[in-house]
């Protein structure tokens, strides 16, 4: 059969023109948009050289609206219109990602590269009793207790009340007082942490307290609640319908279905909500600085007499303008940024722990 | 301890429709009940005010009368807890708790309700699952999650734990409709069983399980979309697919509508 089909074949055959194939057509390399971005970086770089700009952040734009530009052109020219607006949404995507990316790292690398200059055991052990401004000793001991102990008090306090709500909230709150539980929740998201710190502190005033610890974690409790409750009511709303019924259905009242069931399934996304309010008030300062009022002496007391804070020690040790100074706040930032970095490892820890198992 | 059913002028509602309207029939205890119908005409929401879990969903309400052995189910003084005890439910898609191992999820019932003796516990464990046909199959690997079971073993393993709290009726929701015809076979033998122990009411699509498992089946409609569901009549198994007493039944189980 084929033998026979050369034969009718066997004179030359002129080539058909490009193979008009419905599904095939001429497509860019794999690799094109890393030589597009060689090239748009290469010509941004040398056109803001030639142009003499000082700001290397013109010279960055330059080159994504270039690599906009080329990828979207050349893909239109070699494959069709849809696939250039394709590599053009792609395009964007990904400068997007790197204009969001590179302050994250620049911060990150500034605050690792000058903090751990003076960063040391030393460092993490001493407080600033007795040590003036210039003086290149001195630590961060005073501030890290006063971190840690404000922010227990107020995970201690706003998370069982944050808890609470959400399942309040999710498993039992419907009508008027539900709807305004939520609506006062989200204003409280809104508050700036000055007007938290103001409240209390008015309360103080009335009250004829005097400033400690204690008040600065009041004021940050302020703050955790409405985090912890809307993260906490939407990992309750994750748990699926059918447990909860097949709890009730088994005759396991209202409540220990809660605690047994739905909790459980939802306990390693509470514990990351959980973590992440406290990363969130670990770094406020306006609080403490009218509250806790700042001390340069280890105060391990959080009810009684001034304290100090990590976020309060940076921006004290800042004022005071001295080089040793400075280098003591970029410290102190890199101990507050280890502490919510290992915070959130602690919580991606827990979530791979308690999340629902499905391996045989 | 299987209890007969006595249901008589059940309306059920969600907010202000009616879903079910006017049922009066009786389940006989030790015999398995079917439910047939189209969609929509209130067979599932029938069986779960059997064992008041209607009224767990929003706006569940229930107007008329469920006497089991001659309790009513929705007088005035009846914990909705007790009653879902004593009365079992099996639903839809297997729902085991990915939270539990094997273990504990047949024990779930038990422990939660705080209504056991910790050394009988393990007992009745095994009693459950080899109730349920699923001993052989999960005796070496009880403490691994219960999600990691086929989807046939997760729907046995939820039966297990239906009857590990002994009920006196076993409600079954659609048990099978998420299975394939082999784990179906299993669960059908599995009702066989199960009905020397208890009451057994399931609702079914497949209309030749319910001529498989059933001695008695009831038969819903409804009269237009949005319209309340109603029972048409309920007979011997035998005689609703070989001579039923309505047209509109007859029409349903040869496939002239539905």
């Amino acid at each position: 059969m084929s033998h026979a089909s050369t034969s009718v074949q066997d004179r030359p055959v002129p080539t058909p023109p490009a193979p008009v194939s419905s599904l095939s057509s001429r497509t860019l390399p794999r690799l094109a948009p890393l030589g597009f971005a060689v090239v748009s970086i290469a010509l941004g770089v040398g056109i803001g050289a030639a142009a003499g700009w000082h700001s290397r952040v013109q010279w960055g734009l330059l080159s994504a609206l270039l690599f906009l530009t080329i990828s979207y052109v050349a893909t239109s020219v070699v494959e069709n219109k849809r696939q250039a607006k394709d590599r053009l949404a792609t395009s964007l995507v990904w400068v997007c990602f790197l204009i969001a990316v590179v302050p994250l790292a620049s911060l990150l690398w500034t605050t690792i590269s000058r903090g751990s200059e003076r960063l040391d055991g030393y460092f993490l052990t001493h407080s600033m009793a007795g040590v003036l401004g210039p003086e290149a000793s001195g630590g961060v001991y005073h501030a890290l207790i006063g971190t840690l102990e404000q922010v227990g008090i107020a995970t201690l306090i706003s998370a069982p009340l944050g808890l609470l709500t959400a399942v309040y909230l999710v498993e039992y709150g419907k009508g008027a007082l539900a709807k305004a539980v939520t609506f006062f929740v989200d204003v409280m998201t809104g508050i700036p942490s000055i007007v938290a710190g103001l409240f209390i502190l008015s309360i103080m005033l009335i009250a004829g307290l005097e400033p400690s610890g204690l008040m600065g974690a009041l004021a940050l409790t302020i703050l955790m609640i409405p985090v912890v409750v809307r993260s906490t009511e939407e990992m309750l709303k994750l748990v699926p319908n059918e447990l909860r019924e097949a709890s009730l259905a088994l005759g396991i009242p209202k409540w220990r279905t809660i605690l047994k069931v739905v909790l459980p399934t939802a306990i390693g996304g509470i514990a990351t909500g959980v973590m992440l309010a406290i990363a969130r008030i670990a770094g406020e300062t306006a609080p403490i600085i009218l509250l806790v009022f700042g001390s340069q002496l280890i105060n391990p007391n959080p009810f009684e007499g001034a304290q100090s804070s990590l976020p309060f020690y940076i921006y004290e040790q800042y004022k005071i303008g001295e080089a040793a100074s400075y280098d003591r706040a970029w410290a102190a930032a890199l101990v507050l940024i280890a502490f919510v970095m290992i915070l959130n490892l602690v919580a991606r820890g827990i979530a791979r722990w308690k999340a629902p198992k499905t391996g045989r | 301890m299987a209890k007969r059913i006595d249901i008589s002028g059940l309306s059920a509602f969600y907010g202000s429709h009616k879903a079910i309207d006017d049922i009066s029939m009786t389940v006989e205890p030790r015999s398995v009940t079917a439910f047939i119908g189209p969609s929509g005409c209130g067979k599932s929401t029938f069986l779960r005010t059997l064992n008041r879990m209607h009224e767990v969903t929003p706006g569940g309400r229930v107007e008329g009368k469920v006497l089991l052995d001659d309790e009513n189910l929705y007088g005035s003084n009846v914990d909705p807890v007790t009653v879902r005890r004593t009365v079992g439910m099996v639903f839809q898609r297997p729902n085991p708790f990915p939270t539990m191992s094997i273990f504990d999820n047949v024990a779930a019932g038990l422990r939660l309700n705080g209504s056991y003796r910790k050394n009988a516990l393990a007992d009745i464990v095994e009693k459950s699952l080899r109730g349920a046909n699923l001993w052989n199959e999960v005796k070496d690997r009880l403490n691994k999650p219960g999600s990691g079971l086929s989807g046939g073993q997760q729907q046995r393993l939820c039966i297990a734990r239906a009857i590990a709290v002994e009920p006196d009726v076993l409600l079954m929701d659609e048990p099978c409709s998420a299975l394939d015809p082999i784990s179906t076979l299993a669960i059908e033998d599995l009702i066989g069983e199960l009905k020397e122990r208890f009451t057994i009411v399931i609702v079914t699509h497949n209309m030749q399980q319910a001529a498989r498992v059933s001695d008695r089946t009831a038969f819903f409609n409804l009269a237009a979309v949005g319209m309340p569901g109603k029972l048409i009549e309920i007979d011997e198994t035998e005689r609703i697919f070989s001579n039923p007493s309505v047209q509109a039944t007859e029409d349903y189980i040869s496939g002239r509508f539905g």
